[in-house]
């Protein structure tokens, strides 16, 4: 039985492979970075057990709770990352649910993330060289770490999945995953200060004895020599993978035969947009792309910079003269957000092939309700830097630069959109899932993007720098001036470019908004 | 949608021709539709609804559509029948504006839809299979904004919102996200979609899948009164019978060919349309396999 379901699941990979190239090219490259990753990991672990052996516990013990604690939350955010082998699709088979349990954990090991954190944790063994005694209490702990990461995400999903299954508990919860990813980058490198000090001893300790740590605590305390702390912390994890697996069992019986229902989401009474825009196709795009923004979190997910890129570039440099580039970058986040909007329409595209809609009709109005959030937001990054950081007369130059970015992307975007389209989340679909065989079009989209945005706005970029820099009034104000100009003009090229790009494109962008369904 | 249409035969080994360009296993040759639909352009007198002459699409190696020609008389209930993969669905796709032919033209009501796609596109209404809806829209604001794109004002497009959504037994889910609708309501918002500019052609995919009897019956009602005031509609279907009673014209499809074309009468003949469609499609296979499935009392 297990074998069949490390099979099915190698089979399952292996026929999404033959569908497309792009699939086997994503599936390379994401296998290479997960080697890439891991090897890099476990030469930095063998690298510290020779030059600050020391530090060694404090790293291995940290580093694991927080592999486990990712093993264990992040399936939850992106639930149905791995839905391939759904144990929902063995209901109807007559097959012991311990079988599947086991069959289960060990097919959950097929796929980079269980590649990966097999290798490291395998590879974190040779670290106590040593130490045969640790090295020896390694081995098990390293399969044991691996077996509790596994049943453990399968453990939280499955209870959870039904919490999950209601679509604004997922939204909600989606985004907030969001935010700590991008929060990844400042909190090491505040930590990094923190490294040298005593500070992590207590809570080392802690996690040791956590489920969290035990496993990777059970070597650390044999190369100390305390033996009955090695075989407490033995207990812990063996327990831990017990009650995991234990829960897994149960809440997998009762799943299988009360299978979750998505519920209802949110009514609306009224009209909303449609009733308060004018009613002209214009005006219908555009109060749909604004009820989107308001009902489908993947608009939404692109709005989480905005808390966050403040405080990381305040993180970068302390004085906060880098918070003046937060208007730019904003623009640029904000006019760049909808470059892949036909590909987040999917198939539904269609209602906009098969009535007489202008090209232009469609880029304008989808720019639009992207307009009514992104001025005001973008308004606000290019000014409040500026004054909270005592600097009102660079105001105008910052302005005339985000605007310059805003319009520029939204007229790129324009393009971009209806030139390509490229396999995204469905609406439906956890915005952290991200689809892999998408990725080549996507990233030279994007990549190619963004360097026409850069470029074409070169003139109001250099001016703002001048006129930031040297501190030149009449600059800034002739930035703000050229900054909208260039814009405005970017964005009726856009426009104009766009539509009839998308009128000729329409049929074969639908042909593949459909195969990608 | 056209992906899904030619991959059907390739996954389900069941009952009719193979592949696109294989000449269909039937009895016959392929009989050429023209002289039989010919007639009805006659007494018609005027252009068809829709005429398609020639037309082709190929899927990299496969061949979906095999150069059909099709003329449907206007003011006729038309029924486009085939087994899985016959072409169905990208014919149609071809005939609105959804996917582009690789050969051949497309006229409705005497106007190219591939060279003037706007005015054509405002005389058509689309119900197409296994696409999706802008389904985080409430069932009444998807209308309003099928309706709003074709240009209707505010006041028409409320009122006919509101008249289909009582038409189609969904005023009380109006304000519910189409995504939270079952499949049958799903298929009767789409239909109201279709309907809301009062189109002179209206094309419609499988409408019948998984709408319930009742809903079924009424919105036959809508079809047919529609049909009498004067509008034309072209459905597909692979419920024969369903056809039979419902439509005036049938064609029948498979292999990316037409069968054959003409007045329900014609095609069928003394038979049934059922068995008709069988003979020409062919590949039944008789009922003496699987001796091993009986359930025995022990």
């Amino acid at each position: 039985m297990v074998a069949h379901l490390v099979r099915l699941k190698l089979t399952l990979l292996r026929n999404g492979l033959k569908r497309s190239v792009w699939q086997v090219v994503g599936l390379v490259i994401g296998l290479l970075y997960g080697l890439f990753v891991a090897v890099l990991a476990v030469a930095g672990v063998v690298t510290l057990s020779v030059a600050r052996p020391d530090l060694l516990p404090t790293v291995v013990v940290l580093a694991g709770s927080v592999v486990m604690l990712g093993w264990w939350v992040v399936p939850l955010l992106a639930f149905g990352v791995d839905s391939t082998v759904d144990p929902g699709r063995f209901t109807t088979f007559p097959i012991p649910r311990r079988q599947l349990v086991v069959g289960l954990a060990v097919g959950g090991l097929v796929g980079i993330p269980g590649v990966m954190t097999s290798l490291v944790s395998l590879g974190t063994v040779a670290a106590w060289w040593r130490d045969p005694a640790a090295l020896v209490a390694a081995i098990p702990a390293a399969v044991l770490f691996l077996l509790t990461a596994v049943v453990g995400s399968r453990a939280t999903t499955t209870l959870v999945a039904p919490l999950v299954a209601r679509r604004r508990v997922r939204e909600l919860l989606a985004i907030l995953a969001l935010v700590p990813i991008f929060l990844i980058g400042p909190i090491l490198s505040s930590l990094e200060g923190a490294f040298e000090g005593a500070r992590f001893d207590g809570l080392v300790a802690a996690l040791a004895w956590s489920p969290l740590g035990a496993t990777w605590g059970v070597p650390v305390a044999v190369a100390d020599g305390e033996w009955l702390v090695a075989l407490g912390r033995l207990a812990v994890a063996a327990l831990t993978l017990l009650v995991l697996a234990v829960v897994w069992d149960r809440s997998l019986a009762h799943s299988l035969v009360n299978p979750i229902q998505e519920r209802a989401g949110g009514t609306g009474r009224d009209l909303g947009w449609f009733g308060r825009l004018p009613a002209t196709p214009l005006g219908a795009v555009t109060a749909r792309c604004l009820t989107y923004w308001v009902r489908d979190p993947r608009y939404a997910a692109s709005l989480v910079f905005l808390p966050v890129v403040p405080i990381f570039l305040w993180f970068v440099s302390p004085g906060g003269d880098l918070l003046l580039v937060l208007g730019p970058v904003a623009a640029y986040f904000m006019g760049w957000g909808i470059s892949a909007d036909v590909a987040y329409d999917g198939s539904s595209f269609w209602t906009h092939v098969a009535a007489p809609l202008r090209g232009s009709v469609d880029r304008l109005g989808r720019v639009l309700s992207a307009a009514l959030l992104g001025v005001p937001v973008v308004l606000a990054c290019a000014v409040v830097p500026a004054l909270a950081l005592g600097r009102p007369q660079d105001v105008p130059a910052l302005v005339g630069v985000s605007f310059g970015v805003l319009l520029t992307s939204w007229g790129a975007s324009s393009i971009a959109s209806a030139l390509v389209v490229y396999p995204v989340q469905k609406a439906g679909e956890n915005p952290f899932q991200t689809k892999s065989n998408g990725g080549t079009t996507a990233v030279v989209s994007q990549l190619g993007g963004s360097l026409v945005v850069a470029v074409a706005c070169l003139p109001e970029a250099v001016l703002a720098f001048v006129a930031v820099r040297q501190g030149i009034a009449w600059l800034g104000v002739l930035t703000l001036v050229v900054g909208l100009v260039l814009g405005a003009v970017a964005l009726v090229v856009g426009v104009r470019v766009g539509g009839r790009v998308l009128e000729r494109r329409q049929t074969e962008l639908l042909r593949q908004l459909v195969s990608f369904a | 949608m056209p992906p899904e249409d030619v991959d059907t035969p390739l996954s389900d080994p069941g009952p009719g021709p193979a592949t696109g360009p294989v000449v269909p296993p039937t009895t016959e040759p392929v009989p050429d539709p023209s002289p039989v639909v010919a007639g009805h352009a006659a007494t018609a007198g005027s252009a068809p609804a829709l005429s398609v002459r020639g037309l082709w699409r190929r899927f990299g190696q496969k061949v979906a559509v095999a150069g059909i020609d099709l003329d449907v008389p206007a003011g006729s209930f038309y029924g486009l029948v085939g087994p899985n993969g016959a072409g169905k669905t990208t014919t149609l796709s071809m005939s609105t504006g959804l996917l582009q032919p690789d050969a051949g033209t497309v006229h409705v009501h005497g106007q190219d839809l591939w060279a003037s796609p706007l005015q054509v596109k405002a005389m058509l209404g689309v119900l197409p299979d296994g696409v999706k809806l802008f389904d985080r829209l409430t069932g009444e604001q998807l209308i309003t904004y099928a309706g709003l794109l074709h240009g209707l004002d505010r006041d028409t497009t409320a009122e006919r919102t509101r008249d289909l959504l009582t038409a189609m037994d969904l005023t009380a889910d109006k304000g519910t996200l189409v995504v939270d609708y079952s499949a049958g309501m799903t298929k009767k918002v789409a239909l109201a979609c279709a309907l809301v500019h009062v189109p002179r052609l209206l094309v419609l995919d499988e409408p019948f899948e998984a709408v319930d009897p009742v809903s079924a019956a009424n919105i036959r009602d809508i079809l047919a009164s529609y049909v009498r005031s004067g509008g034309t509609v072209i459905v597909s279907s692979h419920v024969m019978d369903l056809v039979q009673r419902m439509c005036d014209h049938v064609a029948i499809i498979a292999g990316g060919h037409v069968l054959a074309a003409g007045t329900v009468d014609e095609v069928r003949g003394d038979a049934s349309l059922e068995d008709r469609f069988v003979d020409l499609v062919g590949g039944r296979v008789s009922g003496e396999g699987l001796a091993w499935l009986r359930t025995s009392s022990d």
